[in-house]
């Protein structure tokens, strides 16, 4: 009999994006149903994502009580409304809640798009381009991280949420020769060190080395290697 | 000195400054607005916006905030009467996405139209994906008087600047915005006192356009 949990993800594996609202998840302790879209990367898509996203058309896509919530950081915001816990994802000072939106949605304008195209690019200009975007962006990131233990100040949240997927990727663009993190950006490298003490994230997160074989295997099939 | 302590760093034009100008004026918010000059950017707009440098910013007792959407969301919280946000959980989270769909989808395409399609194909893709996202948030719209239900909010706030680079937007896309329901809508939001005093004429947007595009290069 098909599972009829109130809460369901529909997610991808690898996608950082699904990792955000996994994190969420697991700081609420809520439980719920995952879902994997198995053949994604293969433009497969199946009947409840187009029924659930038909404007995207992309994972993650929380359903709750059968009504469907998409994109990552306003999923993000909502699990932090909807289930209340003594660990708020947002602040409660308007202004701190605006810088951290802010902050998170630099991640989305200024870092994914970067960090989730420069391991797939043959050698040449484009390339150059985008990890030198890519570094310039996670300098101004790091530089607003700063002395603090999470980007939040003494508490966990959405900024981190939003970026905190990402530190998957940096085993890759190591073994890529592309960046190296923990090298050129220690306090980052030294934060999500700190992140994945955390429960929520250690079990979310993607595992570096097993993210790194998929994306070795693609970038064979994308002929970059 | 300035005679308040919100101050807007405006840009007549700006459909992202029409938002904020909107929102506190839905509010009753007396506010400073310091127009910008973005060819020729200010030492307070860079101190201010250093990731951006962009407008608009608003300062509220000097602390700036940044991105549109952002800066509603904020003045929603710090003056909530009246809400643009509606009260339940799963209303709120699908205005911020259409208003995001607004912004990643809807107003990429409209730049397109004017500002980046230099040849027919390009600008053919343009209308098209014009059109695709007009007809998305038609759909949205259905039979409802605002986007949010019965009350302008959020998403009403966040389209409906663009209503003023319609004119543009027909010209350099060579076509005519046929719509009733949107236009419907339209003529409602542009009834509310907010609105007809944020958005600038269409013949001004146009004019400022036209200009625009002869400095990047276009119809020489």
């Amino acid at each position: 009999m098909a599972s009829e949990k109130e809460v369901k993800l529909l997610d991808f594996g690898v996608s950082p994006f699904g990792v955000r609202t996994r994190i969420a998840l697991a700081e609420k302790e809520v439980e719920y149903e995952y879902k994997e879209e198995k053949n994604l990367n293969l433009g497969e898509k199946s009947e409840l994502l187009l029924k659930s996203n038909p404007v995207h058309k992309k994972i993650p896509v929380l359903i709750h009580h059968d009504k469907p919530i998409c994109e990552s950081l306003i999923i993000v915001q909502y699990i932090d409304e909807v289930f209340p816990s003594k660990t708020p994802i947002l602040p409660s000072d308007p202004y701190a809640r605006a810088l951290a939106r802010f902050w998170a949605d630099f991640v989305d304008k200024k870092i994914s798009q970067y960090a989730l195209r420069v391991w797939k690019l043959k050698k040449g200009e484009e390339l150059e381009e985008t990890k030198k975007e890519l570094v310039e962006n996670l300098r101004t990131l790091e530089a607003e991280l700063g002395e603090k233990k999470y980007f939040g100040g003494e508490d966990f949240g959405l900024v981190d949420i939003a970026f905190v997927p990402f530190t998957s990727w940096f085993y890759s663009f190591q073994a890529f020769g592309l960046l190296s993190v923990e090298d050129e950006f220690p306090k980052l490298a030294a934060w999500g060190k700190r992140c994945i003490e955390r429960k929520s994230v250690a079990k979310s997160l993607s595992e570096p080395k097993k993210l790194y074989e998929f994306l070795s295997a693609r970038r064979k099939v994308l002929g970059v290697e | 000195m300035s005679k308040s302590n919100v101050v807007l760093l405006d840009h007549w034009v700006s459909p992202y400054a029409m938002r904020v100008r909107i929102a506190l004026w839905e509010k009753g918010v007396d506010f400073e607005s310091k127009q910008q000059d973005l060819s020729n950017k200010s030492e307070l707009l860079l101190r201010s916006n250093p990731i951006y440098k962009k407008a608009p910013v608003l300062l509220h007792d000097d602390k700036p905030l940044c991105e549109s959407l952002i800066i509603v969301g904020y003045i929603d919280e710090v003056w909530p009467s009246p809400p643009l946000l509606p009260s339940s959980s799963y209303e709120r989270a699908t205005a911020r996405f259409w208003a995001d769909f607004i912004d990643k989808k809807f107003a990429e395409a409209a730049t397109k139209l004017w500002r980046s399609a230099r040849s027919t194909e390009e600008l053919e893709a343009a209308k098209k994906e014009f059109f695709e996202t007009l007809k998305q948030l038609e759909e949205f719209l259905g039979e409802k008087d605002y986007f949010g239900g019965e009350n302008f909010g959020l998403v009403d706030l966040a389209l409906i600047p663009f209503w003023s680079w319609f004119s543009a937007y027909e010209k350099f896309g060579g076509f005519k915005i046929e719509s009733p329901k949107l236009y419907a809508w339209m003529q409602r939001c542009m009834e509310r006192e907010s609105v007809a005093k944020a958005l600038p004429a269409q013949e001004k947007v146009l004019e400022f356009v036209c200009t625009l595009r002869k400095i990047l290069g276009f119809d020489q």
